[in-house]
């Protein structure tokens, strides 16, 4: 069964990890620029983490025949200081037009504060600056609705290209309010936060098949790099024909990618 | 589609299992010694939630927003940079 991971961190996960998702069918990967398990010292981390995926995990990818693209950004969970991320922020122009960067993300919040909001509209700006695509990276657990108004508040003020914006890890509490607003949605299959398989496939059966995706976002913590072909077992189990499947795990993905320029398969 | 009797044949063991886990984790809190902190009751709210919806919204919902913090305006700063899977009205130790 093909698909497509649109949400991964692989510098996080072993090599093995990209022999196992090819082995069931992974036929691309996008990482978006996140917090790496640990604070960075100095902007020079982030150039380094830059090269990391625009050239390194490119090319361990396509040992496996999967094609890897990134997104890039500054991550809320590090956006606090905003001097700090002004300076990792402006390293991005340097590498915006590097052949597999697919846009500006995964912006967002984290705990909802007021340099995050500030940080996370100036990227905003930069997307728009060089007519990108955005992933937007929601709250955890009890930030996450707060985060998610917030960002919805913030979105309706920047004048972006809704149907080029993907907002991540929604839930019951959050998917509505962002598909309503006409952004693409991100459901994340985690072990023990976010969606289970069987609660993602409620979410698709309740909100529809449209402008939705689901992602492993597979990184340092307890996740499963394997989540989205699970989900797409257990969409089987409930008598989901391959047809509906393809269209979740494959088609959906291509078609918000597609509008980013560098994406091709 | 599947009945009400296929979802049933797919997630009752699961789901069995799983409410005995909250069952044996609260009798769990109750048997050891200290003071629960704030998630304690937030949690058994969710419980209650769950159970008794409001109206127009799913059980899986209520939960959510049992759990959730509501409040409108950004915060000054992070504080802790972690999320405790429920809403804190005040910091631990206030």
């Amino acid at each position: 069964m093909r698909y497509i991971e649109p949400h991964a961190h692989m510098v996080s996960r072993t090599t093995a990890d990209y022999q196992a998702i090819a082995q069931v069918g992974c036929e691309a990967l996008c990482e978006p620029a996140f917090w790496a398990g640990y604070d960075r010292a100095s902007a020079q981390g982030f150039y380094d983490y830059y090269r990391q995926l625009t050239e390194y995990e490119p090319a361990r990818a396509a040992k496996f025949g999967i094609k890897h693209f990134c997104w890039l950004c500054i991550n809320p969970k590090e956006a606090e200081d905003p001097v700090f991320a002004r300076e990792v922020m402006s390293l991005i122009p340097d590498f915006i037009n590097q052949p597999t960067v697919l846009g500006i993300g995964e912006i967002g919040l984290n705990k909802n504060t007021r340099n995050e909001l500030l940080i996370f509209e100036e990227q905003l700006e930069i997307a728009k600056k060089y007519d990108q695509a955005i992933l937007i990276h929601t709250p955890h657990l009890e930030d996450k609705l707060k985060g998610t108004r917030l960002i919805l508040d913030s979105l309706k003020n920047a004048q972006l290209d809704r149907e080029r914006i993907i907002i991540d890890h929604v839930e019951e509490h959050t998917v509505s309010l962002v598909l309503d607003a006409g952004y693409w949605a991100g459901m994340t299959l985690y072990p023990e936060s976010k969606c289970s398989p069987a609660r993602a496939i409620d979410i698709l059966e309740t909100y529809g098949m449209e402008n939705i995706w689901m992602n492993s976002a597979c990184d340092w913590g307890i996740s499963d790099p394997l989540a989205v072909i699970k989900t797409a077992l257990e969409m089987k189990k409930r008598h989901y024909g391959d047809e509906i499947i393809e269209k979740v795990i494959y088609r959906n993905p291509e078609k918000f990618l597609n509008q980013c320029p560098n994406f091709n398969l | 589609m599947p009945t009400k009797k296929d979802i049933q044949d797919l997630y009752f063991m699961d789901a069995r299992f799983k409410l005995l886990e909250i069952a044996s984790f609260l009798d769990r809190i109750d048997r050891h010694d200290g003071e629960a902190d704030f998630r304690h009751p937030a949690f058994l709210k969710a419980l209650a939630a769950m159970q008794s919806p409001p109206a127009g919204t799913s059980r899986t919902q209520a939960v959510h927003l049992s759990l959730s913090d509501h409040s409108t305006e950004p915060a000054h700063s992070a504080g802790v940079s972690f999320a405790y899977g429920a809403h804190q009205t005040q910091p631990l130790g206030a």
